[in-house]
């Protein structure tokens, strides 16, 4: 017992040995915050091999003509980078992560409301994705649709679409699961004397984002279920040559897949909204107002799908009151924009490594976002549509926004979530230089698609070599940046370290309790008697 | 190494609301399951309306109203089950858990005979006879294949559900003091009740 010599009487989460042991003791584990983390490298793993796909698409472009490889190997290739990313690292992403491990916490709970069922949807999500990744290698080769499964095409290819398909339904009752428990918990578990308006405002964001995982889930998961009927026994829903409608599948995909936008990004929002006052040392400017955007966004993002078919063909009517609701769903993602930056406003600021990620998030989605703006106009989508602009727009808010505000909570949260402090001269300079990298990668590719080099073609006209190469050029140096990073958190992990239960001096009950937790977070339930950043 | 083995977890921790809310949830999702696949027919049947009303004379009525009133009536007994546990009327219960699973194994038998029948008369899909179709009689039958399949899909889920809690009410795991389980069940029999509810008059009733 001498490694368990603590003057505390609880073990921590991480040390607790409960029925089972190790390895088992983790695979069979309801705590909330080990399931967090069972998310958590489960995701690392998806998501270091999405980069690495994405670096070779990268190197493939770095001039004209084929370089390592042919266009079908291409083809197979980004739309397994986009299922990579977009299945098993942002949808489910700072959710799952940091929702799993912080949600009960920030909320004074023990656990969610549903531990089996969390563990469960871990199970689902895994399942998820060997479905997913088996694609590649059964049946007759991997898809090469891209990640949207667009009709008829993913009705013709002789690729294996069915495995793909059948991973995503999987994945989407994972998803749905999760947000229905995190919802559950909210309104069940709230710890005396938390009141709806006294939550922290990332509780707050995974109430919206539960419910459009509720809510929009299941209408891609029927379709997918469609698809594959269609597939497997010759059932005509998206054929037009057998009476169905391609558009019809467009429709009912992007019901889901633009909200699932808003669930990438909604926690994210809600992360850099808990790094931002802690670092301001300032209460959050405009709680309320954050609180309404967040449920605005969920609300009013389910209403903008058709932005995505411009030019598929619908009716001028629809098109211009999709484009007139596309810049609506702006207006609350821009009210969060200005309270973070109104908080910041006559703050103390304390300049530590959360604090520059959360910056460089404001930075990078603010592109993301008034690119989204141009992608949103009639006009301007007709010129830029299936373009490297749309791709350049979209890893800006889903990469730029979803992953900074994902990295940036990880260097928020590492103190708590495994007790030991990392090396911030190195977090920062990793941070710099992923920062470059990630802008040299994504900004020239505006340009490309300005100047109309369409996405998803592993070829191109040689007016494009430049900006191409200095993008390509960009990952590596994105890459030596997430490296250094990744590098120094490993690092952290293994280090003696020191425990240190409340570094940045933060006001959230996270911080009120030891690093890292002990099993049921709480030695006794607190009782919250003022909102959640009182400075 | 005491207070470590003693430790109580929190999925102990009982709290029958939550269950509840849990379900109601659940329910939504399956509604919008089920609706995107009304759009889905409502807009084929908005394209094909002289197809699908031609089409829907093919089903037959009686089979339709038969399961109809089956699944009303096997929502009333769920009902009473549940009335029965608060009752504390274990016998009562499992009686009419055990009604409601026969009705529900009478719908199945119902609708294997019904499809059975298309089926022998070469209908199923990617059949011949089916790919040969005209483009809405081909939806319609495609539409009708589907959801009630995945309907049956829910139906059986349904037994399931209800066989476990029936099995749980006679060890009485399941008992007028702790019943969240036989609730949920109930509802999502329900859920599959209100679904053919809108199932039977678009594919058998509508002109």
């Amino acid at each position: 017992m001498a490694e368990h010599n603590h003057t505390k009487h609880e073990p921590n989460y991480l040390e607790y040995q409960g029925k089972h042991k190790g390895l088992l003791g983790w695979l069979t584990t309801t705590d909330h915050k080990r399931i967090g983390l069972l998310y958590f490298y489960s995701m690392m793993t998806f998501f270091l091999a999405g980069v690495v796909m994405g670096l070779l698409m990268k190197f493939e472009l770095i001039s004209p003509g084929e370089q390592i490889m042919g266009a079908q190997t291409y083809n197979g290739l980004f739309t397994l980078h986009g299922l990579t990313m977009i299945f098993l690292f942002v949808i489910p992403g700072v959710a799952a992560v940091y929702g799993n491990f912080f949600l009960p916490i920030l909320i004074g709970a023990k656990d969610v409301s549903f531990p089996r069922l969390n563990l469960m949807s871990w199970y689902l999500y895994i399942f998820g994705a060997i479905v997913v990744l088996a694609s590649q290698f059964m049946g007759d080769g991997p898809p090469d649709t891209g990640w949207t499964f667009y009709a008829p095409y993913s009705l013709k290819t002789n690729t294996n679409v069915v495995a793909a398909v059948t991973g995503a339904f999987i994945l989407g009752f994972s998803s749905i699961l999760t947000g229905l428990n995190f919802i559950v918990t909210m309104h069940r578990l709230r710890a005396p004397g938390m009141g709806w308006l006294r939550m922290p405002l990332f509780a707050w964001s995974l109430y919206g984002t539960g419910w459009i995982q509720l809510l929009a889930t299941p209408v891609v998961g029927v379709t997918f279920l469609m698809v594959v009927a269609e597939r497997l026994l010759g059932i005509g829903f998206f054929d037009p040559a057998i009476g169905g409608d391609p558009i019809l599948y467009q429709h009912l995909f992007w019901i889901y897949s633009h909200p699932a936008v808003y669930i990438m990004i909604l926690p994210a929002m809600g992360a850099i909204t808990e790094i931002i006052p802690t670092f301001a040392r300032k209460t959050i400017f405009g709680y309320t107002a954050i609180v309404i955007s967040s449920m605005a966004i969920a609300f009013v993002g389910y209403f903008v799908w058709g932005h995505h078919m411009f030019t598929s063909g619908m009716s001028s009517t629809s098109r211009w009151v999709f484009s007139l609701l596309t810049f609506l769903v702006a207006i609350p993602s821009a009210i969060k924009v200005f309270n973070w930056t109104a908080t910041l406003y006559k703050g103390s600021i304390n300049i530590q490594t959360p604090f520059l990620w959360a910056i460089g998030f404001i930075f990078v989605f603010m592109i993301g976002g008034f690119s989204g703006l141009v992608l949103g106009s009639l006009a301007t989508d007709i010129h830029v549509h299936d373009t490297a602009f749309v791709v350049a727009h979209f890893h800006y808010i889903v990469f730029g926004g979803t992953g900074f505000a994902f990295f940036g909570a990880l260097h928020y949260w590492f103190p708590k979530m495994w007790g030991k402090i990392y090396n911030t001269k190195v977090a920062n300079l990793g941070l710099l230089i992923f920062f470059i990298g990630f802008n040299l990668l994504y900004f020239p590719m505006f340009y490309l698609g300005l100047m109309g080099m369409p996405r998803r073609y592993y070829d191109y006209l040689p007016m494009f070599e430049n900006a191409n190469v200095l993008s390509t050029v960009g990952s590596w140096i994105m890459a030596t940046g997430l490296i250094i990073i990744i590098v120094n958190l490993v690092r952290a992990r293994k280090g003696s370290g020191r425990e240190i239960d409340n570094p940045w001096d933060g006001k959230t009950l996270e911080w009120t309790i030891a690093s890292p937790p002990i099993v049921e977070n709480f030695e006794e339930i607190p009782v919250v008697e003022h909102g959640p950043y009182e400075y | 190494m005491d207070t470590i083995t003693t430790h109580h977890h929190a999925d102990a921790h009982r709290d029958d609301t939550a269950a509840k809310i849990g379900m109601w949830l659940f329910i939504f999702t399956e509604i919008l399951l089920f609706g995107g696949l009304f759009i889905v027919y409502a807009v084929y049947r908005f394209k094909n309306p002289v197809a699908f009303d031609l089409a829907h004379q093919e089903l037959s009525i009686p089979m339709g109203l038969i399961n109809t009133i089956i699944l009303l009536v096997s929502s009333a007994t769920v009902a009473v089950s549940i009335s029965a546990i608060q009752k504390n009327d274990k016998k009562m219960t499992m009686a009419m858990l055990g009604i409601t699973l026969l009705l529900a194994l009478v719908f199945l038998v119902n609708k294997y005979f019904e499809w059975g029948s298309k089926f022998e008369h070469g209908m199923y899909p990617g059949s011949d006879l089916m790919t040969n179709l005209s483009n809405g009689d081909m939806l319609f039958f495609s539409l009708y294949f589907f959801m009630t399949g995945l309907h049956g899909v829910h139906i059986i889920v349904g037994m399931i559900l209800l066989g476990i809690t029936l099995f749980k009410v006679k060890t009485g795991a399941v008992n007028s003091g702790k019943y969240a389980l036989l609730e949920n069940s109930g509802l999502y029999w329900h859920l599959v009740d209100l679904i053919w509810i809108f199932l039977f008059p678009l594919f058998y009733l509508i002109h």
